[in-house]
């Protein structure tokens, strides 16, 4: 498969939200803006880039018994090392991402990537499958936040767009799942098909 | 095959320990900000760093802290961060800055889980729910919502919050009282 | 006094899945049928639990005053998932019809956000409980950690009695299977929101 591919896959055909249906819990979580979604995105990917390249390098010399708690472990030393750098540089985010930068260690799409993917390739295609499932991650993060800051807020990345509350039932737990649902709705009718 | 999980461990120890000894200061650093942001916003000028004097104060039971500044060597005011449990979704945790004499002179609020779009108005950026207490003094001021009495015009429809805020201010003020005795004694 | 408090915001006001999004994948994917959410819900119950009695500990007695906090994430994933395993092992003995039946449900526990998200949690959040903000005690932290994964149960099963039903209807197409599942998860957590306020 082409490098291209290789990352346009992750956005379109193979989209972990839209499509594959993984990493759940922060995409409902983490949208309550599009720049938390944004942030949250981009942290994932610096998460999967990385573990997917290292688990691609190292997966030959693990021995088949400890191969899932190897990769929990690569995963786990990355997330840890992105959730330092965010506390120190971007704290004011790190706050409002809260519990679920930690949680990326259990997003399955990174376990997943892992497994299917970086266990099994060089580590060159492993490090752009990591890319491009982390900008469609992104992507749908984004725009959900996009949308749910919108409907919830009328505002859009912060910037008030219009007059009033809006409805707050985006903004809150109820929304996330409904606007996510009718995305999905969107996502397959229009793009998948 | 266990030899393998601990190199592992062990790189990965490496790693996130490097990385921790790098971001150690920032990340202090960027702690320190945030209580010295919320200590500007809410006092008149000062000239010293409030955070190195802070000291806690028990007020009723209830844990204070009190940032004290002052300026040209005078006291000039404190900020007192206070808690208050009586929030609708959780805890909420408010920074007053009261003048040497006892007015308010500005809040913030530092952290609250209060729903979006009723309590979470007492953000500034929200509304201006909070920019009613600017230079109101609790001595002569009532913090109670009006419909408890007092002369605080409560968030509309969220009046747990907006009774919440009152009792984290009041503690601030009694806090502040019990210091003021004790700076005036000092100066 | 203050335990019934505990569980009854950890079920009810704060549940797990409709109001702080943990455990959304299996909440999705596990509650096709009844009696299988009920046996998911058992063994969530179970390891949460144990996870956060170990994972508490652990944090007190070893993270905390060595100053390593930032080996949180590494150190609890790892108990987390050597306890699924164990899990594993003993329910193959006990009770190998429920092996069977939760089939690939069981080792992906490990990545139930549920799990390590309370076990975190519960060393982390200031809590209101008592009257004071404050963290749990140990006791505290288990009633805690049981009370969620109940919540967990709770919503799973509803869930799955409303997807059984939904078996039966005429869905659109364009919504069959998980978006119609994401919307109905949306309702069923608005009529969650009736209980905010009661704790």
């Amino acid at each position: 498969m082409s490098r291209l591919r290789i990352i346009t896959k992750g956005i379109i055909s193979g989209n972990p939200i839209f499509v594959l249906v993984l990493g759940m819990c922060p995409t409902l979580g983490t949208t309550t803006s599009a720049v938390n979604g944004l942030g949250m995105g981009l942290a994932t990917t610096f998460v999967l880039m990385l573990s997917n390249l290292v688990i691609s390098l190292i997966a030959g010399l693990i021995p088949s018994k400890v191969r899932i708690p190897s990769f929990i472990v690569v995963i786990a030393v990355f997330v840890t090392v992105v959730q330092l750098i965010m506390q120190a540089y971007v704290p004011a985010l790190y706050e409002t991402l809260g519990l679920f930068i930690p949680l990326i260690v259990v997003n399955c799409i990174v376990l997943g990537r892992a497994e299917a993917f970086a266990s099994k390739n060089k580590p060159l295609d492993s490090f752009l499958d990591g890319l491009g499932s982390g900008i469609g991650f992104t992507l749908g993060l984004t725009l959900l936040g996009a949308v749910r800051e919108l409907l919830g807020s009328g505002a859009f990345f912060g910037w008030k767009m219009l007059p009033g509350d809006g409805m707050l039932v985006f903004i809150l737990a109820p929304g996330a799942f409904i606007a996510l649902g009718y995305l999905m709705v969107l996502f397959n009718k229009f793009l998948k098909a | 095959m266990f030899l393998c999980l601990l190199i592992i461990c062990l790189g990965g120890s490496a790693v996130m320990g490097s990385v921790y000894l790098i971001t150690y200061e920032p990340i202090a650093a960027a702690q320190a900000a945030k209580v010295n942001q919320a200590i500007a916003r809410v006092l008149p000028e000062f000239d010293n760093v409030p955070a190195l004097e802070a000291y806690q104060v028990l007020v009723d039971g209830r844990q204070v802290t009190v940032y004290p500044a002052q300026k040209d060597g005078v006291f000039a005011g404190a900020a007192i961060e206070a808690v208050t449990t009586r929030g609708f979704g959780g805890p909420i945790k408010v920074m007053v800055g009261f003048r040497p004499d006892g007015t308010i002179h500005n809040t913030a609020v530092i952290s609250h889980t209060e729903t979006p779009g009723l309590g979470d108005k007492m953000d500034p950026r929200k509304s201006d729910f909070s920019l009613q207490f600017q230079g109101k003094n609790p001595g002569t001021f009532r913090l109670a919502v009006k419909k408890d009495g007092g002369q605080v015009d409560a968030i509309t429809a969220a009046t747990i919050s907006s009774r919440a805020f009152c009792d984290v201010l009041d503690l601030a003020y009694r806090a502040f009282i019990q210091t003021d005795q004790k700076e005036g004694g000092k100066q | 006094m203050e335990y019934i408090l505990i569980i009854i915001s950890a079920v009810f006001v704060n549940n797990i899945v409709l109001n702080q999004f943990l455990g959304v994948c299996p909440f999705l994917g596990v509650s096709n049928r009844i009696s299988t959410a009920v046996g998911m819900s058992a063994a969530v119950v179970f390891v949460m639990t144990l996870a956060t009695l170990i994972t508490y500990l652990i944090q007190t007695y070893i993270l905390n005053p060595l100053q390593i906090g930032f080996m949180q994430t590494v150190t609890f994933i790892l108990v987390i998932a050597a306890l699924v395993q164990m899990v594993e092992i003993i329910l193959k003995k006990i009770s190998p019809a429920l092996y069977q039946a939760l089939g690939i449900f069981l080792p992906l526990i490990t990545t139930n956000c549920a799990v390590l998200g309370v076990a975190i949690i519960v060393v982390t959040k200031e809590f209101t409980f008592g009257g004071t903000a404050a963290m749990l005690t140990l006791p505290q932290a288990l009633v805690y950690a049981a009370s969620m994964a109940l919540g967990f149960g709770l919503a799973l099963t509803i869930f799955a009695g409303l997807r059984e039903h939904m078996d039966l209807v005429g869905v659109p197409k364009p919504f069959r299977g998980v978006p119609i599942a994401l919307i109905t998860a949306g309702i069923l957590a608005l009529a969650f929101m009736g209980f905010s306020g009661i704790v």
